[in-house]
């Protein structure tokens, strides 16, 4: 674990750049983590992803997968690879402030 | 007399209706098991068939021969779970009343997910080889192969067994080079992972692997669609790979069960507590084997690992004492390398698969993360395991459900 300024906050993140504490995380800090990831300016649809991330987060303690996403708002899995290319579940958990959603082995 | 009831008679349920039989007293407690079928299928074998090392007849068996004496089983669709109301009604509109649960319904494999994978080329260029059905069709048409572009592609995690891909694409080297027809090959490894692996460790390792056998690796592939008719596959950022034949992992999902039921998340796989195996929703619904959403293996070894824990939860929740915490989300899988050879992991949760010796620290026989012969053979043995030890709820000796640290080099 160490610790980085992002958009003028002291952040938690680990070894693959993953914040750690989620209350850590704010709307600027997600614009500078989409400049790093190079996906910015963020958009309304890449927000109502961020949203959604943030809040199934809270409730169920996990980051969702892509699919999860998908089926509980109205982004569709063509649109997810535009908005968060390559891999979109891990890099909108990045965005939101998240861990890496947990790989199934 | 109270109930237990077990849904699912694959690894996962067989095994613990001879654990709990064997725990509980038959004057106190019945044991029901049920399952859609009576065949059995020895998963890690569906491997083999395609080429021809095992034939279908090797890896199914009836059920009923491995439910123990004193547990009924009921050969029935299961039409929906009503946890509620702790009962389970059967496609006939039999109820099956029940004062403790245990879902073992495992995973299927779902082709029809992606789009034009079952139009044209199913199982004429596209197959899977995660049933008995298709496996054999592509052991046919591997025969038939004379060379060309054989891509291997996994639509999407979680799959069950997920070193099973990369053993296929080793043991078709091997396969082809013995056939003579390797040099006129090329293999592609088409993964929606950013390696060949999960885990750092073996990803290096195995990807190493892939290089040496000139296998080449697509990785962050996710599987938008199939176009059978141009013998393409097309990801959902537009990147397409043609082939000749094409070996599929589809989307597995938990069984139509559990989605019946209402039950299970986006993928049917049913929320649960990951160290006590108890369902999240109900207190007296536990969980193993596929049908979890855990972040562990779906392999019959953490079915086993989870066993042992499962059958100390059970006997203490009807002792009405606190469940313990103790699954580690441990698991212990071969790896066929080809050529005679296979390779070994051991992991858990926490910690990735690292090299060592095993089940022996420092000795062995076995190598983890290493190919050897004597690895090749602990696979070819763990049938005869799997069928006399493993079903009847037997330990196997020096291995531990917990994964321990001793023997590996971190």
């Amino acid at each position: 674990m160490t610790t980085t300024m992002i958009a003028g906050h002291e952040i938690e993140i680990n070894d693959d750049g993953f914040m750690l504490n989620p209350d850590q995380w704010n709307p600027e800090i997600a614009n500078e983590l989409a400049v790093e990831a190079g996906i910015a300016p963020l958009t309304d649809r890449h927000w109502e992803v961020i949203d959604f991330c943030r809040r199934d987060n809270a409730e169920k303690g996990t980051p969702p997968g892509v699919r999860r996403i998908t089926k509980n708002t109205d982004v569709s899995m063509k649109e997810m690879y535009t908005l968060f290319p390559k891999g979109p579940g891990i890099l909108a958990a990045r965005v939101s402030g998240l861990t890496k959603p947990k790989g199934c082995i | 007399m109270k109930k237990m009831l077990i849904l699912g008679a694959g690894t996962a349920g067989t095994m613990m209706s001879a654990k709990m039989r064997r725990a509980l007293p038959a004057d106190e407690w019945q044991i029901t098991i049920v399952d859609q079928d009576d065949r059995h299928i020895y998963q890690p074998g569906l491997l083999f068939i395609p080429f021809d090392v095992y034939r279908a007849r090797d890896v199914v068996k009836p059920r009923s021969r491995y439910i123990p004496p004193g547990v009924r089983f009921i050969v029935s669709p299961i039409d929906v779970i009503e946890p509620d109301d702790s009962r389970v009604r059967l496609g006939d509109g039999t109820l099956l009343h029940y004062d403790l649960l245990v879902i073992a319904t495992g995973s299927r494999i779902v082709p029809e997910e992606t789009e034009g994978m079952t139009d044209t080329g199913w199982q004429t260029s596209t197959f899977d080889f995660y049933t008995p059905e298709g496996a054999v069709a592509l052991r046919n048409a591997l025969d038939d192969f004379d060379g060309g572009r054989l891509v291997l592609n996994v639509v999407e995690m979680p799959i069950k067994c997920p070193i099973a891909p990369l053993e296929f694409v080793f043991l078709a080297d091997w396969f082809l080079t013995v056939n003579g027809t390797r040099d006129r090959t090329e293999i592609i490894y088409a993964t929606p992972l950013d390696g060949a692996f999960t885990k750092p460790r073996a990803s290096e390792i195995l990807g190493h692997m892939l290089e040496e056998k000139n296998i080449g690796l697509e990785p962050l592939f996710s599987t938008g669609s199939v176009d059978g008719e141009k013998q393409v596959i097309r990801s959902w950022d537009d990147r397409e790979i043609g082939y000749d034949l094409l070996v599929t992992i589809p989307t597995h999902m938990g069984s139509e069960t559990i989605e019946n039921s209402d039950m299970g998340d986006e993928l049917g796989f049913i929320p649960t507590h990951p160290n006590t195996l108890q369902s999240k929703g109900w207190e007296n619904v536990f969980v193993l084997g596929d049908a979890t959403d855990l972040p562990s293996s779906k392999a019959g070894s953490v079915a086993h690992f989870q066993g042992e824990v499962l059958e100390n939860n059970l006997l203490r929740i009807i002792d009405g004492r606190e469940l313990t915490e103790e699954f580690d989300g441990h698991a212990n899988c071969f790896i066929e390398t080809g050529f005679g050879k296979a390779a070994l992991i051991d992991f858990n949760y926490d910690v990735e698969p690292l090299p060592g010796r095993f089940p022996v620290p420092g000795i062995g026989p076995l190598r983890l993360l290493q190919e050897s012969e004597m690895n090749h053979w602990g696979k070819m043995a763990f049938r005869w395991i799997y069928w006399n030890m493993l079903l009847k709820g037997a330990e196997i000796p020096g291995i531990q459900s917990r994964m321990s640290m001793d023997g590996k080099w971190s």
